[in-house]
């Protein structure tokens, strides 16, 4: 009893938690990218 | 889902690559791998004590599991994503420091992913617990309103103005919006609500050995991927913030360089 509610409440989690993090990654990636070595530091 | 988390397996190079400020060419770097390591590992654990050893509850039965990722999402986004946009807002305003401004949007934006983990589980928990996914009781009510005034956040974050006006702007609302997580906190004592008040007691838990261990594993799990993804997140708005004043560099260079010779004819005329 209660699987039923578990396993999307665990898919909904995890899965949105993947996904943010790929977009999260290659954003940087793409971003990085379009700017010289010495603007990518992350702090001035 | 580990192989997607790993931050090697999209940024495409190791991070071990990472040590140099030069060599900055994704936003992972040796402590951030660390740091994802862990996070995968007290996931998978999470996982196999939340899902597989510890026991279902006497009266709610299994989904007494969703408790172990519930509490810990509310935790991490209302005491702690919510309070670092607090913090930034404020350093913000009285130091003008891009560095809080962008740390603030970056917390604010994981803080309201896991404000989502925290109403979506909360509904799925809700329907065997109380009958119904949705109830207008004032701990829910006060956590959906605050979902929509970060969200309101973003959105300003995102407006197409002056980039000091707007991150002022943010900064305002970032404060305003702490004062309902206030509201969140005390709602169930204020008023009459059908959301429980505090979940655990130290001083007189009933849990189950492997109960308690599951909902910590899920504290320490969604804790540390939240440190994850807010440092990514502030270091892609760091690129963001940089690429932008770039370009506004090479447009006023490219009006500079085709009025020059349009003055002086103009001059000579």
């Amino acid at each position: 009893m209660g699987w039923e509610y578990v396993i999307p409440g665990y898919l909904i989690v995890f899965g949105s938690l993947a996904t943010y993090t790929i977009t999260l990654l290659r954003r940087g990636r793409q971003l990085a990218a379009q700017l010289p070595p010495e603007k990518r530091r992350f702090l001035d | 889902m580990t192989t997607e988390m790993s931050p090697e397996s999209v940024s495409g190079p190791s991070s071990t690559d990472q040590s140099g400020p030069e060599s900055f060419s994704t936003t992972a770097s040796k402590v951030t791998t660390v740091l994802g390591w862990l996070s995968l590992a007290s996931i998978a654990a999470l996982l196999a004590f939340g899902l597989l050893i510890s026991p279902p509850e006497i009266s709610q039965g299994e989904s007494v599991r969703l408790f172990y990722i519930h509490v810990p999402s509310a935790i991490v986004c209302l005491y702690i994503a919510f309070s670092i946009t607090f913090v930034g807002s404020v350093i913000y305003l009285r130091k003008q420091s891009v560095f809080w401004d962008l740390v603030a949007g970056a917390s604010a934006e994981v803080g309201v992913v896991f404000l989502g983990f925290t109403l979506a589980t909360g509904m799925l928990w809700g329907k065997p617990t109380w009958g119904t996914y949705w109830t207008w009781d004032p701990r829910l009510t006060s956590t959906a309103v605050s979902f929509v005034l970060y969200l309101g956040y973003l959105a300003v974050r995102r407006l197409d103005m002056d980039p000091v006006a707007r991150s002022k702007r943010a900064a305002i609302l970032g404060i305003i919006s702490f004062a309902n997580l206030i509201i969140i906190r005390y709602s169930v004592a204020w008023w009459r609500s059908l959301h429980q008040g505090t979940t655990l007691d130290p001083r007189d838990t009933q849990l189950d050995d492997s109960m308690l261990v599951s909902f910590f594993l899920g504290l320490v799990a969604l804790s540390l991927t939240f440190a994850w993804l807010v440092i990514h997140r502030f270091r892609v708005a760091w690129l963001e913030h940089q690429l932008e004043a770039q370009q506004l560099e090479v447009a006023i260079a490219e009006r500079t360089a085709s009025a020059g010779p349009t003055g002086l004819a103009a001059g000579g005329a």
